[in-house]
């Protein structure tokens, strides 16, 4: 039987396998966490001066995009190259009240109408817009920056998914929509404060952002935000619908045909992705000090991506340093070779589809074993491979399978009329013989 | 006629037609609880789009598919699933990154909401039913491994076993022995016999030798429109259905 033997071969061939499993079991996973805890929280901040922290900071608001992008693509297979969107949304959301809060009548008192934000006042608008007002309260404003994103993300996803858009149809729509809030946000200039942004952003409830200690102070919650957001999104992963997940991105329609609703786990998962980068823009919003459409539109958002592939795109600790990895780069190079960055970021992307496709997370994983792995998925051997000869045919041979009926009827020609059906099936055992010397 | 009492499943007048083209064409089908009816045709005789207008994955131009007195002709494939009836693809879908344990447990019918997913907890009542499920499916010694290195013939189990947990009133089968060995046939049919007490069998199949073993009755189809019913012994010597077979 070829189950039997089949088992027999399996400690053995798997060996390497099964080692790696067990090092990326959940003890070696806590390892990771806790030396990207303390790398955070002890051993950068001690080392690091204020500015070159504050940049750190700002780089971490995108880790949260890339977590996001790890459940959304990495897992469920959803590109979305739009979350720009939902962390300008987020990042926007905080910027209308610290703005708010800055344009208090006594400091605008030389502005035509005092109390409204400056911008407002060059564009010639005498009164504070009505979607504004909510934005007076911390506690609203709060809420709305995982709310409204989320809330837009609902919408989008329901109405892709429920049709049945996906890949690169999902992919360029949410591009477009990052085209469309980016230019949305630059025109409405009076609203949004246009191309510039939404700047000079002070205190938070009275308390000054601007200042070296806020920074530090910031910059801490930022890291407990991000290793808190990693914590639940391991969990999540980790249970059934971490698994669902994963399994539609291979097997949407076994899925769909095991009772779930397929489209409400993809909008679960694109709404997660959004909710996160709407966390990261409001933490960036705090920590900069300003937020404006060029962190909206086509291109942070491809970059984001890129970041979360330069990690892993299925690793949540890899889209950390894949985040960190590239921003720093971009940082480094573009201040050098400016006008060599984009190249520079285009061969990065190539290099990691080719040659990387598990990113910084995956480099290790090569190394433990786990290469075997790699290169079975890449080339899209299945385990039938390894099952002794006989046992059953590979997956490609399932093609032959559908015409047996069609090469039966050749074998019934030959057995004449009368006994069709019966010599359909000596034909077919026949050609079952033969399919197992393929 | 008394559909809702003797039947699972009615079909009645199913049309498709895809640019004018009618792969299925007005086809009746009356399966009873526990009946194994198996739908044989040439290539191309729409069978496996008649599993697909009754699973929802096509949608019918024309007709109706009663199930249990629901019509399923406007619902959504999980909806479909939900009201009981599992549906097996002619290539083994199973989740082969997955244990053979978690290929079962993801069919279980609990947590099929995205929060009742991620609240699933793996009690031992689960545990029992994907230990008894394999069983059943000759798989209980492989419990840990993952699917993908399962052979082709035990893929196929497994996407029966998947059916299976969710303990569904119609199955359908869609070519469950494709590529498996004589040995792997025999069990299969006897695996199809056991596990069709109590529910309703739709299987494809085109291994006549196969069909003989397990089907109660046979409906033949011949470009979309049904040809011909009844047990296997008859249909094969119809004279109708030998010419479809043969051509001419």
């Amino acid at each position: 039987m070829a189950g039997g033997a089949n088992q027999a071969d399996a400690p053995g061939a798997w060996g390497p396998r099964r080692i790696w499993q067990r090092l990326s079991s959940k003890d070696h996973q806590t390892t990771g966490f806790l030396i990207l805890a303390t790398l955070l929280l002890v051993i950068f901040p001690l080392s690091m001066g204020a500015f070159r922290l504050n940049l750190l900071g700002k780089y971490l608001t995108y880790a949260f995009v890339a977590l996001g992008l790890v459940v959304c693509w990495g897992h469920a297979g959803i590109l979305s190259l739009g979350q720009g969107v939902f962390f300008g949304l987020g990042g926007y959301c905080m910027a209308m009240f610290l703005k708010l809060e800055a344009s208090d009548p006594i400091s605008t008192k030389i502005q035509s109408t005092p109390g409204i934000p400056d911008f407002m006042d060059w564009n010639q608008i005498t009164q504070l817009p009505h979607v504004w007002v909510p934005f007076k309260s911390l506690l609203f404003t709060l809420v709305a920056v995982p709310l409204l994103p989320g809330l837009l993300a609902l919408i989008i996803g329901t109405a892709m998914f429920k049709r049945r858009v996906g890949g690169v149809y999902f992919a360029i729509i949410t591009q477009a929509i990052a085209a469309i809030l980016s230019i949305l946000i630059i025109g409405q200039q009076g609203y949004t404060g246009g191309v510039n942004g939404i700047t000079d952003l002070k205190t938070l409830h009275g308390w000054d952002i601007r200042t070296d200690r806020a920074h530090m102070i910031l910059y801490m919650v930022n890291v407990c935000l991000l290793l808190g957001t990693i914590v639940v999104s391991r969990r999540m992963l980790a249970s059934k619908l971490g698994r669902l997940l994963l399994a539609l991105r291979d097997k949407e329609e076994r899925v769909r045909f095991s009772g779930y609703d397929v489209a409400n786990l993809k909008t679960f998962a694109f709404v997660y992705a959004a909710v996160l980068s709407a966390i990261g823009g409001a933490m960036f919003t705090l920590q900069v000090g300003f937020m404006s459409p060029s962190f909206v539109g086509i291109v942070p958002s491809i970059e984001m991506v890129i970041c979360a592939a330069v990690g892993g795109r299925s690793s949540l600790m890899g889209a950390v340093y894949g985040t960190l990895l590239v921003n720093f780069g971009k940082t480094f190079f573009s201040e050098r070779f400016p006008e060599l960055w984009l190249f520079l970021i285009g061969a990065l992307f190539i290099l990691v589809v080719m040659v990387f496709p598990d990113g910084v997370a995956g480099i290790r994983l090569d190394k433990i074993g786990g290469y075997w792995t790699w290169l079975r998925g890449r080339l899209g051997l299945g385990g039938a491979k390894d099952a002794p000869p006989g046992s059953s045919p590979p997956p490609v041979i399932g093609a032959v399978d559908s015409s047996a009926l069609s090469a039966g009827s050749g074998g019934g020609v030959v057995g004449g009329p009368s006994t069709i059906l019966p010599s359909v099936s000596v034909a077919s055992e026949r050609s079952a013989a033969s399919r197992m010397k393929l | 006629m008394n559909a809702d009492g003797r039947y699972v499943l009615t079909v009645e007048g199913l049309t498709v037609s895809f640019d004018g083209f009618k792969a299925v064409d007005d086809l009746n089908l009356y399966v009873e609880k526990g009946e194994v009816r198996a739908v044989i045709g040439p290539n191309g005789a729409g069978k496996t789009t008649v599993l697909d207008l009754i699973s929802g994955r096509t949608k019918a131009s024309a007709g109706e598919v009663k199930f249990k007195g629901h019509e399923l002709t406007s619902l959504r494939e999980h909806e479909i699933v939900r009201l009981g009836v599992g549906r097996k693809f002619q290539t083994p879908s199973v989740y082969e990154s997955l244990t053979v344990a978690e290929n079962l447990e993801m069919s279980y019918p609990k947590g099929r909401g995205v929060f009742g997913a991620w609240m699933f907890q793996r009690t031992s009542e689960v545990r029992n039913k994907v230990e008894e499920t394999a069983e059943v499916i000759h798989l209980k010694e492989r419990l840990r491994d993952e699917a993908g290195l399962l052979s082709h013939g035990e893929k196929q189990w497994l996407e029966i076993g998947m059916l299976l947990i969710q303990d569904p009133e119609l199955m359908m089968l869609d070519e469950p022995v494709a590529g498996m060995s004589v040995n792997e046939r025999e069990m299969t049919a006897e695996l199809i016999n056991r596990i069709s007490k109590g529910r309703a069998l739709l299987v494809v199949e085109h291994d006549m030798e196969f069909v003989k073993r397990i089907a109660h009755l046979v409906t033949v189809l011949h470009q979309g429109k049904w040809l011909a019913e009844g047990k296997m012994e008859t249909v094969q010597v119809d004279p109708k259905v030998i010419e479809v077979y043969l051509g001419h």
